[in-house]
């Protein structure tokens, strides 16, 4: 049984059908990636699996359990964390208390969520900026806190809606070392929106792509940006960068 | 490895700025233990009219810090603070003058009637994502109808007002809280201080920090595990039901009550001014503002008193000027500047 199952999952907003009979897997451990044009219904799927709005129809299982119907904040304890695209800092509060909020959500008592908040800023190499308020951050260090604060909630799967748009190169190539290690070292399971094909390329072990609210391919990374409808929709002439 | 110097200076970077913040908060509560004997001294030296000076602004630090917990904490702007005051303040007068019950179980009373109230706007506003100006709104409308209910109110007077029986004023009675005016100042200092503690508490626990997620933002804060609808409900009633406390102290302390007056959308405004100028979201703020504001006010009173001027309104018309001049020049309030100034630190998260 995959961790995650997204089966037949469909939703219209006002007759515009942004994602239709979506299904996949994602197995526990791995890394995959949802790639698709701008509009495909990438973030759409995610705020479905996340409970933002309720499916029109199809359903969302983690490890078994149903998520559909629920809310956002009892999908998260259930035990899936997301990012935002547009990252939602708490831009008063400092670092450390932006992840201890996360922390707080499977730790009652402040003080072992702020000794868990500095091992998670620790791993994402923010330790330097902990007391400072999350409004002074960089776009880069606000990603990073946003990803902090979603770990911190030990989740066992984490959504990454495009954490590395806006990256430089070599950014991206940290923030892909940062996932892979967290990967590795504690297998979390990670499920990435991503546009960034160096980022995809570099971690994802299976890549869904979307197209109109459609899957339109499935696979390993290195035979999706080989499928003729895949290259045709999405990648053009870009391809690998 | 190149990690380990880099772990060895953050863990240094660390320790220091802790040790910083020790310093810090024992200066801070240096500060605080000479501002309390202050304030426990006072009515030794104090004539009347200080001391009933002294009483509006401890009442006010308690009632800012009251409604500071669900604005400057949790982000929901209630403009109708007023309303818990004045069900509060009717709840205990009426049991103690129709049934002579103590203001001690009165209390209860008070609160037990505030709670209702505040979750029956909590459930209303959250559960149908009413936010921001409606939410504000919808609390200035519920003040006015029950001031128009208490209008037609008659077994505590109606538009006629209500009164507790004033007698035996030199001697002190806690359980009835009949007593000079130094009783009520020891009252109001208490409410004051345990007002102060509670939200000191409340911000360092699991519930503050949810509260300032869903101000900061709501929708990251759901994602983060936070049920928003609970929270911000616990914070409409724990607030509103502070508030209440402070009707009971005001009814046993003026000893008249009158819907016009006491349910008025001026008192829900003259309860926020002192924590927006003082620093919303702050400690200190609700009681520095309560100083700032109360102290200038009687100063401007007493001035204008002395000059023989007297035009109505001049008091509103003040505080909307000491507004004016906190808003453009200091819009994070006076404490969060002063407690640079002065060396102390203010509590990160506050703003």
């Amino acid at each position: 049984m995959a961790l995650l199952e997204v089966r037949s999952l469909g939703k219209s907003f006002r007759g515009l059908r942004a994602v239709a009979e979506v299904s996949f897997d994602v197995e526990a451990g791995s890394i995959a990636a949802l790639i698709g044009p701008n509009g495909a219904g990438k973030t759409t799927c995610f705020n479905l699996i996340a409970g933002v709005y309720p499916a029109d129809n199809g359903s969302v299982a983690l490890a078994g359990r149903t998520l559909t119907g629920l809310r956002p904040d009892q999908v998260c304890r259930e035990g899936v964390a997301r990012t935002f695209q547009v990252v939602k800092p708490f831009a008063q509060l400092t670092v450390t208390e932006n992840v201890v909020v996360g922390a707080l959500n499977t730790l009652r008592d402040v003080a072992a969520a702020r000794a868990e908040a500095a091992r998670v800023l620790a791993l994402v190499h923010l330790e330097a900026k902990a007391h400072q308020p999350a409004a002074s951050l960089t776009l880069p260090e606000r990603k990073l806190l946003e990803v902090a604060r979603a770990i911190a909630t030990r989740p066992r799967i984490l959504l990454l809606d495009e954490v590395m748009a806006g990256l430089r190169p070599t950014e991206v190539d940290e923030m892909v070392e940062v996932f892979r290690r967290l990967n590795r070292d504690s297998g979390l399971t990670i499920l990435l929106i991503e546009h960034v094909m160096r980022a995809v390329m570099a971690l994802a072990e299976r890549v869904v792509v979307l197209h109109h609210g459609e899957k339109i391919c499935e696979g390993a990374p290195e035979d999706v940006v080989r499928d003729p409808q895949v290259l045709e929709c999405y990648l053009g002439s870009e391809t690998l960068d | 490895m190149s990690g380990r110097p880099e772990t060895v200076a953050a863990a240094a970077s660390r320790s220091v700025v802790r040790a910083s913040d020790a310093a810090y908060s024992r200066r801070a509560v240096v500060l605080l233990s000479l501002l309390l004997l202050a304030l426990l001294a006072l009515p030794l030296f104090a004539d009347a009219y200080l001391l009933s000076a002294a009483i509006l602004v401890l009442y006010f630090a308690y009632v800012g810090q009251a409604w500071n917990l669900m604005m400057g904490y949790c982000g929901q702007l209630s403009l109708g603070h007023s309303l818990y005051v004045g069900v509060g303040a009717y709840a205990a007068a009426a049991l103690f003058v129709h049934f002579g019950v103590s203001p001690w179980i009165g209390a209860m009373a008070a609160v037990a009637a505030s709670l209702a109230f505040a979750a029956l706007i909590g459930v209303l506003a959250f559960r149908f994502g009413i936010g921001g100006v409606y939410f504000a709104l919808l609390t200035i409308a519920f003040a006015e109808f029950t001031r128009i209910g208490f209008d037609h109110f008659d077994w505590v007077g109606g538009s006629g007002g209500f009164f507790l029986p004033v007698k035996e004023f030199g001697t002190i009675d806690l359980w009835r809280l009949r007593g000079p005016p130094a009783m009520f100042y020891y009252f109001v200092l208490a409410m004051a201080v345990a007002a102060f503690l509670a939200a000191w508490r409340l911000r360092e626990s699991r519930i503050g920090y949810y509260w300032l997620a869903i101000r900061e933002d709501e929708d990251a804060a759901r994602a983060l595990g936070i049920d928003t609808f609970r929270y911000k409900l616990a914070a409409i009633l724990v607030s509103g039901g502070m508030t209440s406390i402070a009707g009971v102290f005001f009814a046993f302390y003026y000893n008249t009550l009158f819907p016009e007056q006491i349910f008025s959308m001026a008192r829900s405004i003259e309860i926020i001014l002192g924590p927006i100028i003082g620093g919303l979201g702050t400690l200190f703020g609700p009681v520095l503002g309560a100083f700032v504001l109360t102290l200038l006010g009687e100063a401007m009173t007493a001035l204008t008193d002395a000059l023989g001027i007297s035009v109505p309104g001049l008091k509103q018309v003040f505080y909307g000027v000491c507004l004016l001049i906190v808003v453009l020049f200091l819009p994070n309030g006076i404490w969060p500047e002063l407690a640079k100034r002065l060396g102390l630190r203010h509590a990160p998260g506050d703003r």
